[in-house]
């Protein structure tokens, strides 16, 4: 039930772009398409997915101080945090490399149409920011596992739900100096205020 | 331009070299002005909950050293009351760590540390013993969840245990002019000569929310706009000062003083 | 100034600027802009890191390894900001309690990565380390006019200073919830965009 919890927390009541607001410049330059911002949103769950508990396992088992102990007991009071930037990302790029090649065999389409902002999965805040949430939440292994499948389910129903926006948008009579960039971030602004009713809710 | 597999490996291998050395000299170089700042930091905060230092500047080592002279840190056995007195300061630093150590702690149970998600407490609790004349007062460390982040600070109470006489947060997350209003001095004001515990022990003390204060001996009114940030804080306050935490040693401590 | 750094240096600032233009840097525009002075303070960071990471990458633009490209630029980046939150956690230590988490979050900046790639690999490291300091200039000014109006109106203060005293202090002014709150921020962004728009009618988006 806890890790349900988990769950539906890092989705909806802390959603990764709506209430923290990391990932934004995918997330505003993306959601053009509702079928690209699909394809981007399953990657980035994928990514999420497998390196949120990776770095977990690494935390624990080099970085942590004392982490080191099963080397060696001489290496018992290394404490290597301070490296867990460098680490975590270099989890998340090579992951991130492992995704591109993957779309590009099995999805040519989808690889075209993300063109750029496939490899800048690597640099999405969303995925490094949950992996220093949990760092700093000091979650376990299933907690990292559970969390990082709920902020990637949340960073994508966002995503998606700004595409779909967007596309009836078309239709609309948007002023010059507002369209595209601009009413994308007023689009935002007022998902955000919707979102805003799960703050609070304590499961 | 192609380059041979051999260069791309040492390529790698010597940005490696020289981002991690670059790194690490940094790192050690820094850590004895960084391990003193979250020191003076942690003793700013006792002395200033305890009322030994106010304003808005720093206090010098030197000043906090002086000031220190009339605390004494002690070590509580959660379970007994049992106190050790420490020769030197210890930082809270020692109880966060050791309540994440499933030896040295226990898990907690009541609907209190659910609410501010405090998921063990450690079995050896420190106490700082102020006894500076006319500012008599416990100091203790604490610490729970609010909205965006775990808030750690200070409660100082009476020697008696008859009222708090304050409340400071030294690290917390919390958002900017909502639950970051928990170092608003005038919210914090409201917290001296509020009671803790009635006379058979039970904690009473409580923040309610926003414009709910009933009664204002043992409620502090939350702040406005951030519900959670105040429960986080009541949560907090109330798990600590209940069996899970300094409650028992409180116990000890009253009939100690009744005998 | 020749030419050539006059536009690389005015560019960002406004009708290339990294937020309202190029689409980069946006996370932290919206996550530190509650207080003048932490948008103050990362604005700093930020202009520091880009110019010293596109020197970097440009000095050694020609050597790096096309299959190991980005994961080159992350390392680089990421060690010039655990050096920069080192030093601030020595010698800024209020200020880096308050940017905690956001400070590693400027590894993964867009502005950083972004100018690496679009200029850094391509151009000498004078002129680089240039477009790093514009990039970061055009950053820090959206920043900084955000977290004037957020501070302003959501608290009544500026850089802690008191300009209106609010309620809970005793005073009169309301502060404006949503201000401080992050949608805020968005609306606010949003207008800076259509004011610039309407004024420069070149970086009007196509129906």
């Amino acid at each position: 039930m806890h890790l349900f919890n988990i769950f539906l927390k890092s989705a909806f009541i802390e959603n990764m772009a709506l209430a923290f607001f990391l990932g934004m410049c995918s997330f505003l330059a993306v959601s053009k398409k509702v079928e690209t911002a699909i394809g981007l949103g399953a990657a980035v769950i994928f990514v999420l997915f497998i390196t949120t508990p990776l770095n977990n396992l690494i935390l624990q088992h080099v970085l942590a101080p004392g982490a080191l102990g099963w080397i060696s007991p001489k290496l018992e009071t290394v404490d290597l945090t301070f490296i867990g930037f460098i680490a975590y990302i270099a989890t998340i790029a090579a992951m991130t490399q492992i995704v591109e090649m993957a779309i590009d065999r099995y999805s040519p389409a989808l690889y075209t149409a993300l063109g750029v902002f496939l490899p800048l999965i690597a640099v999405n805040c969303a995925i490094l920011g949950a992996s220093l949430f949990m760092v700093q939440r000091e979650y376990n292994l299933a907690e990292s596992t559970v969390y990082g499948l709920g902020a990637g389910v949340g960073w994508a129903l966002a995503i998606i739900a700004l595409a779909a926006i967007r596309e009836r948008m078309k239709y609309s009579n948007v002023p010059p100096a507002l369209r595209g960039l601009g009413i994308t971030f007023m689009v935002s602004g007022l998902m955000a205020m919707g979102f805003m009713i799960f703050a609070g809710i304590q499961l | 331009m192609n380059f041979s597999n051999k260069y791309i490996i040492g390529f790698a291998l010597v940005i490696c070299l020289v981002c991690s050395f670059a790194v690490s000299s940094l790192a050690v170089a820094l850590k004895p002005k960084q391990d003193a700042n979250r020191l003076l930091d942690q003793q700013e905060n006792i002395l200033r909950v305890a009322g030994l230092h106010q304003g808005s500047s720093h206090p010098t080592p030197e000043e906090a050293v002086r000031l220190f002279e009339s605390v004494t840190t002690w070590q509580v056995d959660r379970a007994t009351g049992a106190m050790t007195k420490l020769d030197a300061f210890a930082p809270a630093k020692q109880m966060i760590d050791a309540a994440k150590d499933p030896a040295a702690s226990a898990a907690t149970t009541s609907e209190a540390a659910r609410g501010a998600q405090i998921r063990r407490t450690p079995n050896q609790l420190l106490v700082y013993e102020v006894t500076a004349p006319g500012k008599e007062a416990w100091v203790l460390p604490i610490w729970g969840n609010g909205l965006w982040s775990t808030m750690y600070g200070f409660l100082a109470v009476a020697p008696d245990f008859s009222a708090i006489r304050g409340i400071t947060f030294y690290q917390h997350g919390e958002t900017p002019g909502l639950g970051g209003e928990i170092d608003n001095p005038t919210w914090r004001a409201q917290w001296p000569g509020k009671h803790l515990r009635d006379a058979d022990g039970k904690v009473v003390i409580e923040v309610v929310k926003n414009g709910n204060v009933r009664d204002a001996s043992r409620q502090v009114d939350g702040i406005s706009g951030s519900t959670i940030t105040s429960r986080g804080v009541s949560h907090t306050v109330r798990t600590w000062l209940g069996e899970e935490g300094y409650g028992a040693w409180m116990e000890s401590q009253v009939k100690e003083g009744k005998k | 100034m020749n030419k050539d750094t006059k536009e690389i240096l005015v560019g960002p600032l406004l009708l290339k600027n990294p937020i309202t233009y190029q689409v980069l840097g946006i996370c932290s525009a919206l996550a530190v802009t509650t207080q003048l002075k932490t948008a103050l303070v990362m604005s700093l960071a930020l202009t520091a890191v880009t110019t010293f990471s596109n020197l970097a990458i440009s000095l050694v633009r020609n050597r790096i390894p096309g299959s190991i490209r980005v994961i080159t630029q992350l390392a680089i980046i990421a060690a010039l900001v655990i050096a920069a939150d080192q030093v601030m956690q020595a010698y800024l230590f209020d200020v880096s309690k308050q940017l905690s988490v956001f400070v590693g979050l400027i590894i993964t900046n867009c502005i950083v990565m972004g100018r690496a790639e679009a200029y850094a690999m391509a151009n000498p490291p004078l002129k680089s380390a240039l477009d790093g300091f514009a990039n970061g200039a055009g950053y820090s000014l959206i920043l900084i006019s955000v977290a004037v109006v957020r501070e302003t109106f959501g608290s009544g203060k500026l850089l802690g200073y008191e300009l209106a005293p609010t309620v809970t202090n005793g005073g009169w002014y309301v502060p404006n919830g949503l201000m401080i709150l992050s949608p805020g921020a968005f609306f606010l962004i949003a207008i800076f965009i259509w004011v610039q728009r309407s004024i420069s009618k070149s970086m009007q988006e196509k129906e």
